[in-house]
Order: structure tokens, then C-alpha cells, then sequence
């Protein structure tokens, strides 16, 4: 969004094409570090983003998922998976991170049947019932402090020791209704038609367990949403998009900025940064063409 | 005649908040469930939608999972 107001006000004629506008910080209920903010809720700031953004003349397309960017003669083209194509001299990529999902079997079957990706949207939905968390970074320990006061059983299930700042694991620690597993690794999320259970592995002894829970609260981490650019560009290994300090790709008018790239330091104000910067970027790129 | 939505939505969820606040902008009267402390607007999201993530919006029996604005738009105007 930060890019298109910079790209209208050069009055380039752009166009925003998005599933949904705000991203990651939608699900961020506590943002205490955008500045002219002590605190407000991610949907709240992004609305305000998007308030802004209605201000000028851009386009903007909601409810499309770019699948695939290309090279064609004069630049590039944008092909979203409902056939539609757009083509533009220069492209800015600004599609962030997605949630990493656990890969083991029943997961994706019974994906929004009771295993979910967002704790804040979904998890009190699970109010009553035995939930699992996955997970041992600073997301799921937010996770389980939110669900101590509404779930009688959470099993907290990390791969690796927890990783969360000392802060959050120490609150939550002490608390009885929470059963802290690390070094398990979730193998099966299991369920005809919901989740029941899932079976995980004691990784020090090898021993399997069996979990009686109605949901399954993956927070394993994030995945950068860079399929749509991968044909054109090599991906580091992470899956980012490696970018200079223009935001530039190394392919002619393919800028990219925020999470999706390399740029160390995934937080709001930077990726809001990168894109103000990348829209500068591409308008002097497109200064340069027509000299 | 104006459709009837019921929506059903947890307190914390941002993806209801944004629903409310585009049923609103768009005068566009709804029900809330909140299925978060109301167990039988649970059963009721889980049996219309065969599915567990909120939002759910019923709109005149036809059912949308998420808020996705493009659909939400073109099922409501349809209506109107």
C-alpha cells in the first residue's frame, strides 16, 4: 500500500493487484513499535493504510492471487490464477510471508476443520476443548497465552527447545493447563471429519504419543510468497528474492520490497520503507526508459 | 428486499472485524453469532459451512468462508 501511494503520487499509472489488503499485520493485535503509535491493533493500522490509500486515483484489485510474473517485449506480465493478465513496464513484488504449514498427513484434509493458521482468528473458536500448539517462537507462546483462559488442555509441541523470548515462556509456564512438549515432532494430525488428536514423536526416546485435541494451532514460522517470481530469478535459501539497495531484482522493471526479499529485519516499518523506496526506484527506472 | 446475513465471528478475529466494518460501509444490516461463547452458533457455522475458521457469512442461505470483498460485493449487490 506504501508503494502505491509513492507510485500516485509520481502519478504513474499503476494498478494494486492483491488477494486482501494488510497481509501479516492483519493478524498482529499488538503492534507497540510503528512509530506515531504507542500501541494500536494491526487491522486497525492497516485500515488506516488503506483509508490513505483510497485517497488516489489507483486501481486496486482485490481478490487475486498472482501465479505467475513473465518477461515479455517492453516488460512484464502479471497472470493471476482466475486467467486474467496484466501487463505493465515495471512490476513492484510485494507479497510477503504466508504461514509455514507442518507437511505431515491429515493436516491439509482437515485444514479449517480444526487445524488452523491463525490463533487470533480461530483459536476461540476452540473455547471448551483441548487444544495443541505448535510451535516454540514467540507466535505460538502469544498463542497459548491467549488460550490459557479458554482451553482446559493446551499441549504446547515444539520441534526444538522453545525459542521465545524468556519473557513470554516464563508467563506462561506456570500456568495448569498448559503442557509444554519440546523436542517432539508433530507426525499426524488425525480426525474423520474434525480433528480428534494428533500423534507426536518424544524425539530424545522415540516414543509416540497420542494428544486427545479439537484443534491444532500451527505457528511454526512464515514462508515467502516468491513462487509467482521464481521462473525469472534465483531465490536465496530462504525463498526470498534477493534484491539491491533499489530494490532492484537483476530483472529489467521487476522491483521488490517487504518480506518477500532478502532485507534482513522483517517488521512494518521497514517493509512500509522498502516500498515507499522501490516505487521511487521504479519511477526513475521508467524516467530512464523514455530518455 | 434487503438479504438476510448472519455472520459468525470470534471477538479477536480481524478478518470479522473487516467484515463488519464492509457490511456497515455498505449499509448492509447482518446478525452476529459469536461462536467464540455461543456453542450453538457453533454447531450451527460448523454444520452450514462443514468447516471451522471464522468469518462465515450466510447470505440467504448461501454460504462464504473468509472475508473476501470481490465476492462478498457481487453476492450482496445481486441481492439488492
Amino acid at each position: 500500500m506504501t508503494a502505491a501511494v509513492y507510485a500516485a503520487r509520481k502519478k504513474l499509472s499503476a494498478i494494486l493487484v492483491a488477494y486482501e489488503l494488510g497481509g501479516q499485520v492483519n493478524e498482529n493485535l499488538r503492534v507497540e513499535n510503528y512509530m506515531g503509535y504507542q500501541f494500536v491493533e494491526g487491522p486497525e493500522l492497516m485500515e488506516k493504510f488503506e483509508t490513505q490509500l483510497k485517497q488516489y486515483p489507483i486501481e486496486v484489485k482485490l481478490g487475486m492471487k498472482v501465479n505467475d510474473i513473465r518477461r515479455i517485449e517492453g516488460g512484464l506480465e502479471a497472470v493471476t490464477d482466475s486467467g486474467l493478465t496484466y501487463r505493465a513496464k515495471a512490476v513492484l513484488f510485494a507479497t510477503g510471508k504466508r504461514s509455514r504449514e507442518l507437511s505431515v498427513p491429515g493436516e491439509e484434509r482437515l485444514r479449517g476443520r480444526g487445524v488452523t493458521y491463525c490463533s487470533v482468528c480461530d483459536g476461540p473458536v476452540f473455547s471448551g476443548e483441548k487444544v495443541a500448539i505448535i510451535g516454540g517462537g514467540n507466535s505460538a507462546l502469544a498463542a497459548v497465552q491467549d488460550m490459557l483462559r479458554l482451553s482446559p488442555q493446551i499441549y504446547l509441541v515444539s520441534l526444538t527447545p522453545l525459542t521465545a523470548d524468556p519473557i513470554l515462556i516464563e508467563n506462561a509456564s506456570a500456568a495448569p493447563n498448559l503442557t509444554i512438549l519440546t523436542e517432539h515432532r508433530t507426525e499426524e494430525v488425525l480426525g474423520k471429519e474434525q480433528v480428534e488428536a494428533i500423534l507426536v514423536r518424544d524425539l530424545k526416546s522415540g516414543e509416540e504419543k497420542r494428544l486427545e485435541v479439537k484443534g491444532v494451532l500451527v505457528e511454526i514460522g512464515l514462508l515467502p510468497n516468491s513462487a509467482p517470481v521464481a521462473g525469472l530469478l534465483k531465490l536465496n535459501a530462504q525463498g526470498e528474492v534477493p534484491v539491491n539497495k533499489s530494490c532492484e531484482t537483476g530483472v529489467p522493471g521487476l522491483f521488490a520490497a517487504g518480506d518477500v526479499t532478502d532485507v534482513p529485519e522483517k517488521q512494518i516499518v521497514v517493509a512500509c520503507g522498502e516500498g515507499a523506496k522501490a516505487a521511487l526506484q521504479a519511477h526513475r527506472y521508467l524516467q530512464r526508459l523514455k530518455e | 428486499m434487503a438479504p438476510k446475513v448472519t455472520i459468525y465471528t470470534t471477538p479477536t478475529c480481524p478478518w470479522c472485524q473487516k467484515t463488519k466494518r464492509f457490511l456497515q460501509e455498505n449499509q448492509v444490516a447482518y446478525e452476529e453469532k459469536d461462536v467464540a461463547s455461543d456453542h450453538d452458533a457453533r454447531h450451527e457455522m460448523v454444520r452450514k459451512s462443514q468447516q471451522m475458521g471464522v468469518p462465515v457469512i450466510d447470505i440467504d442461505g448461501e454460504v462464504v468462508i473468509g472475508f473476501n470483498e470481490p465476492i462478498l460485493r457481487e453476492k450482496l449487490l445481486a441481492l439488492k
